[in-house]
């Protein structure tokens, strides 16, 4: 069967527009019931409301708590896991038979489902049994709050989103590394140039495109974060470890509060963008720094 | 001949006419072991049942399929299930749910509109959300109808209280049970909230169990303070997670006992009632035993937790549900098993008994389905006092609902065996004991709030200054949907 040339280019990318639909569907669907009052408990009172619930969230004081944990949680999450990735991915650059092993078994938390992990570290810090709190009873800190105090609870979550997703950025800036031309490396040591000035104005430069790539991917994955959260403080003690994703959870699945929870869903979506568009807007600029510097 | 005898003797038994001990006498004489007693004793049930002047075939060949919790209710339910099926020609299918995750895959279901359920386990409160949405089906058509409802069936055999508790009219404010309401789901086991305290700790302590909130607290303090060389690691477990389901255990019933309700209700506009000055000072009694002597992590306790603890030997008691106590003292891989004892319990020195708030499991059919009067075959013989017997006497069918049951002699026995003090604190809680809560649509909403401020206080929020809040922010969702 022939394909009409000028129909060709369509047809290839009939794929991708179906794909495209196929997240415009619910995309849009969430959208609509956003501007509705459509609480699935109460059938009678559905009907368009049109901004009122954005209205209502923006107005709700909890709504702004949200807000602020989501992004404290993601920004920690980000900087915390890539300065250990990045540093554990130094460490391993090198190929050698330990490097190799080690890379494998760092890469084991990452095969755990979050939700897992969090369940594995609630043991882990149980005041009666934990193992962590047992060790730390040693230097006087066996009475240590966890997830169980506003204050110590978001440490505790970013640290077991540390401990899952750090080898997530170790893997990609470790291929990065593994991915610089040699040659700019072997100039710098001919003319004796100390390490930390290699790191910072070769290494570093280069690797950038990729650290930034990894921090977008988490970026998008820690901002929706819900099982360890979940699994951990279900957004407690009190409001404290209130993120997007279980609000709108609780929303959705205890209160079928539909309305609301779409658009808690659509603000969400809209901070994800903003902050995807300045991500990619970076890499474009660094993509072209980058080049220009190595071709100075 | 001696299956005859056997057969005979079994009879006598469901008549009331043989003791159990004199059955198992019977039995052991003509060489019968357990396992195959029970096995008769079902089938014998089926073929009395067969023999009524009802159509039990009625819907032979039909599947029904169910949406069940894994739970020891549901246990005991699937070792009786080949008799029902002996008895209908029908066969029933399930899929269980561990309860994490079983109230969302109800609620996707019910939603969704989809036939695939008949029916399911429920909690009477979600009924408050299922009922008016029209997800499920009002009971009253089916247990009124004679030609559905076989004559041994008697509802009224029910606890009046669990009848009352899983009916509602819909409108909010209105008491369960009320004028008008609809019986969106029937009682199938329920749960007293009630002390369960190590009755070991409690004897090297020279202690009895207390006797109002303060003297609660003192105790659970001196256990808290005296853990260092002894068994025991904190005095009291309570619920503590940011959800409903910490506010309707025991600190429901304790709230309740203070004559304290949750709302204000002026004709059917509800007003939040939680930062009055007596709910204040309630609140700060129970916010100091939890801070004093609560688990470390008290703010991801659910009932799993509680009830690993007191089986464990970490707490020394625990104000939750009976059945708890129940379960972890009857289970030899707890270490504290069999150490346990129950106290009805009445938090304010002022009343004269117990209030007990209930959680009741409940079986209820979903208004999609196609077949709903062979759904109510297996319902009404799921909650019939036969299958309740069997559940209550045979299983671990724990608390049963049914005052037949209640009153046997046997089930008395196997309790009075197990658990000491359980029947003395059921007899001594089941008339105050109901759903204390303000019937209304937003129930989830405003418990799990007011569950979120509880975390607050006891992280060192000031009480009033947080029940104020709580009450303002309450007051503002009852308005949102027409309701303040």
């Amino acid at each position: 069967m022939k394909i009409n040339r000028k129909l060709f280019p369509y047809v290839l990318t009939l794929p991708a527009l179906l794909v495209c639909v196929g997240i415009l569907i619910p995309f849009f669907t969430a959208v609509y019931y956003s501007l509705q009052r459509y609480n699935l408990k109460m059938p009678h009172m559905k009907g368009f409301i049109w901004f009122d619930n954005y209205v209502s969230i923006f107005t709700d004081p909890s709504f702004w708590n949200t807000i602020k944990v989501s992004l404290t949680y993601t920004f920690f999450t980000i900087i915390i896991e890539l300065l250990l990735g990045l540093g554990i991915a130094l460490l391993l650059a090198k190929r050698n038979w330990l490097n190799n092993i080690l890379g494998v078994l760092l890469v084991l938390p990452l095969m755990i489902a979050p939700a897992l992990a969090s369940l594995i570290w609630r043991l882990l810090i149980n005041p009666n049994f934990g193992v962590v709190n047992y060790l730390l009873s040693f230097i006087g800190l066996d009475d240590f709050t966890w997830a169980s105090h506003p204050d110590t609870v978001l440490f505790t979550l970013i640290m077991v989103d540390v401990w899952v997703f750090t080898p997530f950025i170790m893997i990609l800036l470790l291929a990065g590394l593994r991915s610089l031309p040699r040659q700019p490396f072997e100039a710098a040591e001919l003319d004796g140039v100390p390490e930390y000035y290699k790191f910072f104005r070769i290494t570093l430069p280069m690797l950038f495109p990729f650290i930034l790539t990894a921090s977008l991917f988490r970026l998008l994955e820690s901002i929706q974060q819900f099982d360890i959260i979940y699994a951990l403080s279900q957004g407690g003690p009190g409001e404290s470890s209130m993120v997007f994703q279980v609000s709108a959870y609780l929303q959705t699945f205890q209160y079928t509060n539909i309305g609301k929870a779409a658009a808690m869903m659509v603000v969400l979506w809209a901070i994800c963008y903003f902050l995807c568009h300045v991500f990619v807007k970076q890499w474009h600029k660094l993509k072209i720094k980058t080049k220009g510097e190595l071709l100075q | 001949m001696s299956h005859s005898k056997m057969k005979s003797a079994i009879d006598s038994f469901l008549k009331g006419q043989l003791s159990r001990r004199d059955l198992l006498i019977k039995a052991g004489r003509y060489g019968i072991g357990f396992a195959a007693l029970t096995k008769l004793m079902g089938l014998q049930v089926t073929s009395a049942l067969a023999a009524q002047d009802f159509d039990w075939k009625k819907h032979s060949g039909t599947t029904i399929k169910l949406l069940m919790n894994k739970h020891p209710y549901m246990d005991s339910m699937i070792a009786e299930l080949d008799n029902f099926k002996a008895l209908t020609g029908m066969n029933v299918e399930y899929d269980i749910f561990a309860e994490d995750v079983y109230f969302d895959k109800v609620t996707a279901a019910l939603s969704s509109g989809s036939s695939e359920y008949d029916a399911f386990m429920t909690g009477a409160y979600m009924t408050w959300t299922y009922g008016p949405a029209g997800w499920c089906a009002d009971l009253n058509e089916f247990i009124q109808d004679s030609n559905k409802t076989n004559p041994s069936y008697n509802w009224n055999d029910v606890v009046g209280n669990l009848r009352d508790a899983c009916s509602w009219s819909g409108v909010a404010g209105d008491a369960p049970g009320a004028a008008g309401s609809k019986q969106w789901c029937m009682p199938w086991g329920f749960e007293l909230n009630s002390v369960t305290y190590n009755q070991r700790y409690f004897d090297k302590a020279g202690m009895k169990p207390p006797g109002d909130l303060v003297e609660m607290t003192d105790q659970a303090e001196w256990f808290t303070k005296n853990s260092g060389s002894n068994d025991w690691s904190y005095g009291i477990g309570t619920r503590g997670s940011r959800s409903w389901a910490t506010i309707h255990p025991g600190f429901m019933s304790a709230y309740a006992n203070y004559g304290l309700v949750d709302f204000e209700n002026n004709g059917g506009k509800l007003k939040a009632a939680m930062n009055s000055q007596a709910s204040k000072d309630f609140h700060k009694q129970w916010v100091k035993m939890i801070s004093s002597s609560g688990p470390a992590n008290w703010s991801g306790y659910t009932w799993y937790e509680v009830g690993n603890d007191i089986g464990a030997g970490a707490s020394a008691m625990i104000f939750d549900a009976d059945i708890l106590g129940y379960f972890f003292n009857g289970n030899p891989d707890n270490k504290e098993a069999g150490n346990f004892g129950f106290h009805g319990f009445t938090p304010n020195p002022s009343a004269s008994a117990p209030t007990p708030n209930v959680w009741i499991w409940s079986l209820a059919m979903s208004n999609f389905s196609k077949k709903k009067d062979a759904a109510w075959y297996w319902m009404q013989w799921c909650n019939g006092p036969e299958n309740a017997m069997a559940g209550g006497v045979k299983h671990n069918q724990v608390n049963p609902v049914r005052e037949s049951v209640w009153a046997s002699g046997d089930f008395d026995d196997k309790i009075r065996g197990t658990s000491p003090g359980y029947m003395e604190q059921y007899n001594s809680s089941i008339d105050g004991s109901k759903i204390h809560f303000t019937a209304q649509p937003l129930f989830f909403e405003t418990t799990t709030e007011w569950a979120a401020a509880l975390q607050e206080m006891q992280t060192g929020s000031n009480v009033d200054e947080t029940l104020d809040k709580l009450a303002s922010k309450i007051d503002r969702m009852m308005k949102d949907v027409g309701l303040a």
